[in-house]
């Protein structure tokens, strides 16, 4: 844990770092343990998907190289565009975690904007708690709807900063602060950061945490983008615990005017 | 019989269990995860959960994602 960032809670657990990180996109296997590393991450996301049979059995497999012993892995339903698929997707990633509760849900809207389609995924998330899932859920940065996934009992609520795997940032802080103002389950930002400073603006904003896969992934240099998010995230959150000072419209010296030499 | 095998036909020379089905799929010891006509299949079930012909059947693992 970070000295200087106290921890954080989802359903009940408690983690030190309030980066979490996917783990798709990586030149290989080596690049996705070494950069998941370097993000002092916790939590890391994975997709399921089926088997390629005939494959060989024994090649290096994801979770080798980011071990549930060391990591909480958080199933995914990336790529479901309805509600069936992404329960029936998640009851899959449950049992190949051993029965574990805690799952991300995510039902996209369309494959060019892979914007979240709302009404499925509240009714998946419906679903999911019924089921005794602890969702974790990806959402538009709409403040009714966001609500809503919380009153329908998920333990965190994930709105986009802008589209997955856009790198575009934070394009509306202002509906951001609106859904942190009212939640009373974390709420951390899924998808949009492009670099260290949205990070940090998000965690300044008053996020719980980010979420993030494609600005480590998709940067030159992965692990040491890794290394800058782990850093943005604590100095964001720093920043907003401290307390920003106003802004104002004119100048003010730091230094004092009496006793200048001239 | 021929059962579907993550969505592609798959001839099974004698009836088999889940559990003998993963085996003959060399992937008994893997971190898997296997469900027939949607419905998840516990570990634990895989020895008496026979398959039937036309059965749908997935069966995943984690991969990298976000």
């Amino acid at each position: 844990m970070s000295q200087t960032t106290p921890s954080f809670t989802i359903a009940g657990k408690t983690y030190s770092s309030r980066l979490l990180v996917g783990s798709g996109k990586y030149r290989d296997l080596e690049q996705t343990r070494l950069a998941t590393e370097a993000s002092g991450a916790d939590i890391i996301t994975v997709a399921i998907r089926r088997v390629n049979i005939g494959q060989d059995p024994n090649a290096p497999s994801l979770l080798e190289a980011v071990p549930p012993s060391r990591y909480t892995i958080l199933p995914n339903s990336a790529g479901c565009y309805n509600a069936k698929d992404a329960v029936y997707t998640l009851q899959l990633g449950r049992e190949l975690l051993g029965g574990q509760k805690l799952t991300k849900l995510e039902v996209l809207g369309d494959e060019k904007s892979l914007f979240p389609n709302m009404p499925e995924t509240l009714t998946a998330a419906k679903i999911l708690v019924a089921e005794g899932f602890d969702v974790m859920v990806y959402c538009s940065d709409d403040p009714i709807q966001a609500k809503m996934l919380e009153d329908i009992g998920c333990v965190a609520v994930m709105p986009l900063a802008s589209l997955i795997g856009s790198g575009m940032g934070i394009l509306n802080p202002w509906n951001l602060s609106l859904i942190i103002e009212r939640a009373t389950v974390p709420i951390l930002v899924d998808a949009g950061v492009g670099t260290a400073s949205d990070a940090a603006i998000a965690m300044e904003l008053g996020c719980d945490g980010v979420l993030m896969n494609t600005a480590i992934a998709g940067a030159q240099d992965p692990v040491r983008m890794a290394r800058a998010m782990k850093l943005a995230v604590e100095a964001g959150r720093e920043a907003y615990l401290a307390g920003r000072m106003p802004k104002k419209f004119a100048g003010s010296p730091s230094s004092p005017m009496a006793g200048r030499v001239v | 019989m021929e059962i579907s095998l993550n969505g592609a036909p798959h001839q099974l020379g004698e009836q088999l269990s889940v559990a003998g089905l993963v085996a003959n799929l060399n992937l008994a010891n893997q971190a898997i995860a296997v469900a027939v006509n949607r419905s998840v299949i516990a570990r634990q079930r895989w020895e008496e959960y026979r398959l039937q012909e036309h059965d749908q059947v997935d069966v995943v693992r984690a991969i990298g994602g976000g």
